[in-house]
């Protein structure tokens, strides 16, 4: 046998974990030994099982590990005296395990306990690497994480073709899979295979492996349907030690790939990297080094290797804000602060929207897909309700031959399209939504005529983003069935919607407005009645700030560099070019309307509308730098310096949440964090907003306290 | 039989668990069970083309939550068959899986059917006999049926009644014969080549039903003689001459001759006849005598012609009568070679097809042997026999 790769922990205490492991769902380790018939043995097969169902996952804590390690070291005996001859692990119906519980971060009081938490793992996980028989993880559903991460450690895997997803998603919550993952998955599975799966998905939006995906890259040896998947795996655990089946890795690098593809692969991954994401982001180039060095590291060096660069991230502060917005975002797919109880909520059983433009007829469509109920549609002229609907129909034909719908819902869907220039086409709607022209006589105009035809108990809604929901309202005869449902574009994609409730809304509506995003599987927050509702408002915030030093001297670069340890998705002038600048410089002259002292409004923006662009760009649409012409937009003056206009974006990002909590216009800093991150792709590693501006002083500079206390940020 | 010859091309079990909490099988759901009899069936015979099964019957007694929803089709569609394949569930009490059998074998006959699956499940450990029943009370009021006849334990003592030389001892003797019957079977291998492995989900892991559970091999007459009657007070029935409450399920593949052959399917018996009789309920045990005579009437057979006998040994005494009634002695080698239920367990309307499963491997190794019979009693007053041809016969020695 190989040297230990787990002995450099035999001396591992952990007590100080367990004393703050007080009230851990542990997740118990079951042993029984079961026939191995072609051997002629006995394999001792481990269930992981926290005694709850599948919506509460098994999660690996400090408990659950000792307990697990004691087991393991049972069967090591057990494998030492020849009464057992293969070792296997498994889970509980549909979970094999979801990683580590991320509701215990808190419970990590310092970078020392961290370090036992990661320790801890190896030593655990690693026993399954030297059973002194052969080991098997049965894979038999899900397994994220440190979940993954077990099965990694034995020396086969099966895999339950029915199993809900297979991820190393560390690296998307600001860790790296450092219980072995790191070196063991590219040690298994090739470097660029171990690239996709540990950096390269966590990035996707937490994209994860099928099982059939798992089994391509070798992760999996076999794969077995789930009616008899358990029998199945035992069989195949059978055949294997009992040397008649031999067991193929495709992608298990050779010494070629060592000394050649590997280096190649993960400095073409850390440049991508760079240009896709920036460098504020630890977690993915940590995950790259480690990547580099399992290479030519051994187990045991690899394993080392994790300890130091996992405790140094889980004690840091991007852990902590991912997992507060991770956890953040998760629990407000399902609960909306703010909103009043569901039970207030009307049916929707047939929807109208008035006007067949670019957001209308895209979320007249998510509507009719994701309710299936009628949607009328309606327009100024037949021609333009015809481009509307046409536009509808072939996004179903689009799906359909993607074979995301089946022919007969695609059919279904088609028939509940219904066109028209009518309003008393919208009579028995139980919901409309304006989506026409931003002014305010023209919806004011469109929502009386609309009055007189819906029924009484209808709800009327408009996706304004820039005009008070009260003002409109103020010319119905019942203005209290008003609300405001504000999308973002593009529909399909973006997960939040600005659910905007006017001083007259009722319950019913609001409610009712809440319950059609959760249905279009959304996230909403409620906002109040202002300007810009959230997330225009902070947009507005950072780029007029942006125009406004350009137009005072600062060159692009300054500006963007003066941003950059935000880890925005783009700077702020590619975001003007994304969002269309003609909607920017609206954006920017709405808010300086509603705060003239506060907001800039830019004519060089308007100039750039006109112009067309900020970005000169190549064939692929790539930046090759700032035109000519916007330039020549850069005013007179002395400009700022990167820090002055740092501290000026800070200072008026922080004072402009502060002035949205005094208004009342979100409940609490997490809605504003909630609506950075699902509305403008803020990173989850700056937590959305809020815990950044606390960590870098902001909040407290504004108002002499932060936003969350205690602040979220890591611990030494 | 008229028409298409029928065979039983193969048949597999669970392993029976004994029923009840701590039953290996408590946590393990009804239809589970048969699903992974019917996975393992068709895996271990490929050449049966899974598009041309032309129907799937299932048996259960009580047929209610996780062993309800017409299972056969349930079931069918669980185990990954084509959505095209369709099928049904059977009740029959006892004689559930083996009335699967004979109700497709006469879609076989006649040319209905090509192939069929048959089978049947009981989990007497979620779904006891007679729980949540409603009787109609005419049954009383009209003395039509005795109460006493809906419980099998004094159907079994009115037998002792009825036949006095029908003694305790000598069903506590056949009983413990059937437990060292099954357990010298065992030793020998012939029972667990055709039992499916079935993973038992529990509170304290995961473990797999590999052997019937509820076996006692060392049972002495001493033992048995202390046992406690409990169906009536110094009674003859006890534990140890009537077969156990069992969580259990098992299947058959059968086929008309024909197509056995052009798809080179395997053919382990030949269905000669079959038979159901009815009889008074309060000695439902008596059932398979006007049955299994039936079933020789219409075969043209005699008793003499039956070389291998498996018989349900829902109760010792119901299948000692049929052999006093037939003249043969109660140790006959022809008889329950591998013993049977009251070692092996009666999971109700799964054990038809236990009965032909080991009579069809009986047939393998005992080519002398032209005709076997299956037979068993009913609750409620039936008898049911089937009767099969070796395939295997190379003439009598």
């Amino acid at each position: 046998m190989a040297k230990s790769a787990i002995a450099q922990y035999d001396s591992l205490d952990v007590s100080p974990l367990l004393a703050h492991a007080k009230d851990e769902v542990v997740t118990h380790s079951y042993v029984r030994h079961i026939p191995l018939p072609l051997t002629g043995g006995t394999l001792a097969l481990v269930t992981l099982d926290n005694g709850k169902d599948h919506t509460r996952p098994n999660t690996l804590g400090p408990q659950g590990l000792v307990e697990l390690r004691e087991t393991l070291w049972g069967l090591q005996k057990e494998a030492q005296a020849g009464t057992i001859q293969a070792v296997a692990i498994t889970g509980s119906p549909f979970i094999l395990a979801a990683g580590a519980d991320l509701s215990k971060v808190g419970d990590i009081p310092d970078k020392a306990t961290g370090v036992l938490m990661v320790k801890l793992g190896h030593q655990t996980l690693g026993l399954l690497g030297e059973m002194g028989v052969p080991s098997f993880c049965f894979i038999n559903g899900l397994a994220l994480g440190g979940g993954l991460e077990v099965a990694l450690n034995a020396d086969y895997r099966t895999v339950s073709s029915s199993a809900a997803a297979l991820a190393l998603p560390e690296v998307f919550l600001g860790l790296i899979p450092g219980w072995g993952g790191a070196w063991l998955l590219p040690n298994l599975i090739g470097i660029k295979n171990a690239l996709t799966v540990m950096v390269e998905n966590p990035l996707k939006m937490n994209r994860t492996l099928k099982p059939e995906q798992a089994l391509d890259l070798g992760i999996a040896d076999a794969m077995f349907p789930a009616a008899r998947f358990l029998e199945d795996s035992i069989a195949f655990a059978d055949q294997v030690v009992a040397g008649k089946r031999k067991v193929k890795r495709p992608h298990e690098p050779g010494a070629l790939e060592r000394t050649t593809v590997w280096p190649i692969a993960v400095n073409t991954a850390r440049k991508m990297l760079r240009e896709r994401m920036g460098t504020v982001a630890k977690s993915p180039y940590a995950a790259l080094d480690l990547l580099a060095g399992a290479k030519s590291a051994t187990k045991a060096q690899g394993f080392a290797a994790e300890d130091e660069v996992l405790a140094e991230l889980i004690a840091g502060d991007q852990f902590r804000a991912s997992v507060y917005a991770f956890m953040l975002t998760q629990k407000r797919a399902k609960v909306t602060p703010g909103a009043p109880e569901r039970e207030h909520a009307q049916p929707i059983t047939k929807v109208g929207v008035v006007g067949g433009g670019l957001m209308a007829r895209q979320f007249a469509f998510q509507i009719l897909r994701r309710l299936e109920v009628p949607v009328v549609i309606s327009d100024i002229s037949q021609e333009r309700v015809k481009d509307a609907t046409s536009w509808m129909e072939g996004e179903i034909t689009t799906l359909l031959e993607k074979g995301r719908l089946h022919s007969d819902t695609a059919n279904k869907l088609r028939g509940l399209i219904h066109g028209t220039t009518t309003m008393s086409d919208f009579a028995s709607c139980d919901l409309v939504i304006e989506a026409v022209f931003e002014e305010m006589g023209v919806k004011r105009e469109v929502f009386q005529e609309l009055e007189k035809h819906v029924r009484p108990e209808a709800i009327l809604a408009s996706n304004t983003s820039s005009l008070s929901i009260g003002d409109i309202a103020s010319v119905l005869k019942h203005p209290e069935r008003m609300v405001g449902i504000h999308f973002f574009n593009p529909v399909a994609v973006m997960p939040l919607v600005e659910v905007v409730k006017a001083e007259k809304s009722s319950d019913a509506a609001l409610a009712t407005g809440v319950a059609l995003v959760n249905k279009l599987r959304k996230t909403a927050i409620v906002t109040a009645d202002t300007t810009g509702f959230v997330v225009n408002r902070l947009l507005a915030k950072l780029l007029g700030e942006a125009m406004h030093a350009i137009e005072t001297g600062t060159p692009y670069e300054v500006v963007d560099e003066s941003v950059a340890p935000l880890g925005l998705p783009m700077g702020p002038f590619a975001l003007l070019e994304l969002v269309g600048l003609q909607v920017g410089a609206h954006v920017l002259d709405t808010h300086h309307n509603a705060f003239p002292e506060r907001f800039f409004a830019s004519d060089s923006l308007r100039k750039l509308v006109e112009h067309g662009k900020i970005y000169d760009r190549d064939a692929k649409k790539k930046i090759t730098g700032v035109s000519a012409f916007a330039q020549g937009l850069i005013g007179e003056g002395p400009g700022y310096s990167a820090p002055e206009l740092q501290e000026r974006v800070y200072d008026g990002l922080a004072d402009e949440v502060w002035r949205m909590l005094d208004e009342g216009v979100v409940e609490g800093p997490e809605d504003i964090d909630v609506a950075m991150i699902l509305g403008a792709g803020w990173p989850f590693h700056m937590g959305g907003l809020t815990p950044f501006l606390d960590r870098v002083g902001a909040s407290e500079k504004a108002r002499g306290k932060t936003f969350h206390t205690p602040p979220i940020k890591g611990v030494s | 039989m008229q028409g298409n010859q029928v065979v039983f091309v193969d048949g597999v079990r669970t392993p029976f668990g004994r029923a009840g909490e701590k039953g290996m099988y408590w946590k393990t759901r009804a239809d589970d069970m048969i699903v992974s009899a019917m996975i393992g069936l068709l895996e271990r015979n490929p050449a049966i083309p899974r598009e041309r099964i032309d129907d799937v019957a299932i048996a259960a007694t009580t047929q209610e939550g996780d062993q309800g929803l017409t299972l056969g089709r349930t079931a069918a569609i669980l185990a990954g068959l084509p959505l095209s394949v369709p099928g049904f569930a059977i009740d029959r009490m006892c004689a559930g899986a083996m009335t699967a059998v004979t109700t497709l074998a006469g879609g076989i006959a006649a040319g209905a059917y090509d192939i069929a699956l048959a089978g049947g499940v009981e989990h007497m450990g979620r779904h006891p006999l007679g729980r949540d029943i409603d009787p109609n009370p005419r049954f009383l009021a009209e003395k039509l049926v005795s109460p006493d006849a809906l419980n099998m334990g004094i159907t079994a003592e009115r037998l002792h009644d009825r036949f006095p030389s029908l003694t305790k001892e000598r069903a506590d003797h056949f009983g413990m014969r059937s437990q060292q019957k099954v357990e010298a079977a065992y030793q020998a291998g012939h029972i667990q080549p055709d039992l499916i492995t079935v993973a038992l989900p529990s509170e304290s892991g995961y473990g797999m039903a590999t052997e019937d559970e509820g076996r006692r091999p060392t049972t002495t007459m001493e033992a048995l003689a202390e046992l406690k009657a409990p169906f009536r007070p110094h009674g003859k029935v006890t534990a140890g001459n009537a077969s156990p409450l069992t969580d259990g399920a098992t299947i058959a593949a059968l086929a008309s001759e024909d197509v056995a052959h052009e798809l080179g399917l395997g053919v382990r018996m030949r269905m000669v006849s079959f038979a159901f009789a009815g009889v008074e309920p309060e000695v439902m045990g008596i059932g398979p005598i006007p049955s299994t005579e039936k079933a020789l009437a219409k075969a043209g057979l005699g008793i003499e012609d039956i070389g291998l006998f498996e018989l349900n040994e829902a109760f010792a005494v119901q299948v000692l009568s049929l052999l006093d009634h037939f003249g043969i002695d109660d140790e006959d080698p022809r008889v329950n070679p591998w013993g049977g239920a009251i070692a092996l367990g009666h999971p109700l309307a799964a054990s038809g097809v236990r009965l032909m499963i080991q009579l069809a491997r009986q047939f393998e190794m005992h080519p002398e042997v032209r005709y076997g019979l299956t037979a068993m009693c009913v609750g409620l007053g039936q008898g049911g026999s089937v009767i099969w041809e070796n395939p295997h016969y190379t003439g009598a020695k």
